[in-house]
């Protein structure tokens, strides 16, 4: 069978138009509140160490730079540009995730990150709120521990649960041979999406806030009723997950240490290891402010605006158009 | 034999679980922002039609199965065996067994053309077109009860099919009924 190319756009001229007026409402937002527009490299020279991000090598050949990688995420330039002074900044920066495609996965999509200097966690998703419900109309969001989510869902708590345990609650979708490979954080995440997520945010908003330690990435930790939690918090609408914001790491010496951790779990999970930025790492050794951040997905906030299903009726192109 | 990981999963897909040949019906990616992504997906089991839901964490593969559907024309049975061609002018000729013709087989006229899916070369199953012409062999006069009893009466037609048709239709009539209801739909006109 041969497929005819089809050169429509998927998303509806009003889906464009709201776009548009989505991207000068961010802007207009920020711009009240002094917070710099800028833009940093698409193209980079080095990928992320994240076990369950992949990026999309880049075939680079520019002198002394010879290959690279399209950008998971403006992450780390942008806090380049904070330890070198910006103070308060924005990005609406395009990345891209290989292998992520489903209906509300492209690899290609629009990401809106922003910086925070001298504000924590809290202050953070008090103004994420303010953008969100002030474009949406919405209710403002509630705030629920993820410890208390995943009980209320799942019904088990994700602090104290054994591992066989947790093994044993997968086993509803996952055969004995698939859960042998499967670590403890897996798990979670597969709970997660399964379990937890569906029922999110239905009747108003909600921020899941006290990762667990092991999920932290790149915010800070503090113990809560005994447990290490990550400063981590999410925001989700009608089952959507939307952004991701940490109270920042800013000690260079245990982001070192996170990411050699994030390449053990790469060598063992069969994955290619990820340099470590070097520019990055010196950044933050000269020293990151005290900030908070948080990266928002665009195209599923424009999802949430429109009521749509799939994120294809929100791009002009999805990725088998494009 | 090949395989597909699962960021080739799509519908249409046909791969083997289990030992049984399979078609990919769905495929839901999902995956919280930084966390391990898995996939959510339903297959029709090619050997019992059954449907599967199953889970896959993402890099995960599945072996390709060796299944093709093929336009065939119903050319005979032998009592044993049900046999047919291809349509694509090589002449081929592949015979399907009692369990690939299935409840196929009331609706096999000579001559019609059918999928038939192959798996490593032989017949799986038999799809009927949605739409088959048939002749009515036996089915009552039909002068009486046509006010009281809604108007209809079951027909044999000529594979051995009974359908319900309207009080009017005779003995010799060509009908149009659609193989996926059983449901009669329409007289066609005699030429």
């Amino acid at each position: 069978m041969i497929e005819s190319p089809v050169w429509q756009p998927t998303a509806s001229r009003d889906a464009l138009k709201s776009r548009a007026q989505q991207l000068a409402y961010v802007r207009g937002f920020f711009c009240e509140r002094n917070v710099l527009e800028v833009e940093t490299p698409v193209l980079g020279r080095h990928g992320v160490t994240d076990l369950n991000l992949d990026g999309i090598p880049a075939d680079i050949r520019a002198g002394r730079v010879q290959g690279g990688w399209l950008q998971t995420s403006p992450e780390y330039p942008m806090k380049r540009l904070l330890a070198a002074g910006s103070g308060c900044i924005y990005q609406i920066a395009r990345v891209f995730r290989n292998g992520e495609r489903g209906r509300r996965h492209n690899p290609e999509f629009s990401m809106l990150e922003w910086y925070r200097v001298g504000m924590d966690d809290q202050a953070l998703m008090t103004e994420v709120a303010d953008l969100v419900c002030g474009w949406l109309g919405c209710e403002r969001p509630a705030q629920l521990n993820y410890r208390q989510a995943v009980f209320e869902s799942a019904g088990f708590d994700p602090m104290e649960i054994s591992d066989d345990d947790l093994k044993r609650y997968c086993a509803q979708w996952l055969g004995p041979e698939q859960l042998a490979e499967l670590s403890r954080n897996d798990c979670l995440d597969l709970v997660m999406s399964f379990a937890v997520e569906p029922g999110l945010g239905f009747e108003r908003p909600v921020f899941i806030t006290g990762y667990p330690a092991a999920q932290a990435a790149l915010a800070r930790v503090s113990q809560q009723q005994g447990h290490p939690v990550a400063h981590r918090f999410e925001l989700y609408i009608n089952g959507l997950e939307l952004c991701n914001g940490y109270w920042e790491l800013t000690d260079p010496e245990e982001q070192r240490q996170r990411f050699e951790a994030d390449n053990q779990q790469r060598r063992l999970a069969g994955k290619p290891e990820m340099a470590l930025d070097s520019a990055f790492m010196a950044a933050l050794e000269a020293g990151l402010p005290e900030c908070s951040g948080v990266a928002l997905g665009l195209d599923r906030l424009l999802m949430l605006k429109m009521a749509a299903k799939t994120i294809e009726e929100v791009l002009a192109f999805p990725i088998e158009r494009a | 034999m090949a395989s597909y990981s699962t960021n080739e999963f799509r519908g249409g897909l046909k791969v083997l679980l289990d030992g049984d040949p399979c078609i990919m019906l769905e495929n839901e990616f999902v995956k919280p922002g930084k966390g391990q992504a898995f996939n959510r997906v339903k297959l029709r089991n090619l050997m019992t039609n059954r449907v599967w839901e199953r889970t896959f964490k993402s890099g995960e593969s599945l072996e390709a199965a060796d299944v093709m559907e093929q336009d065939m024309e119903y050319l005979y049975s032998d009592g044993e065996f049900w046999h047919f061609m291809l349509t694509d002018g090589s002449f081929e000729q592949y015979a399907a067994d009692a369990k690939a013709v299935g409840d196929t087989v009331k609706w096999l006229k000579e001559q019609d053309v059918y999928t038939v899916t192959l798996y490593n070369g032989a017949p799986l199953s038999v799809t009927p077109p949605n739409f088959v012409e048939l002749e009515v062999v036996d089915t009552d006069p039909g002068m009486k009860g046509d006010t009281a009893q809604g108007g209809s009466k079951p027909a044999t037609l000529s594979t051995g099919a009974v359908v319900n048709v309207p009080l009017f239709i005779v003995i010799g009539e060509v009908l149009k009924v659609d193989t996926r209801t059983g449901e009669y739909v329409n007289r066609v006109k005699s030429s």
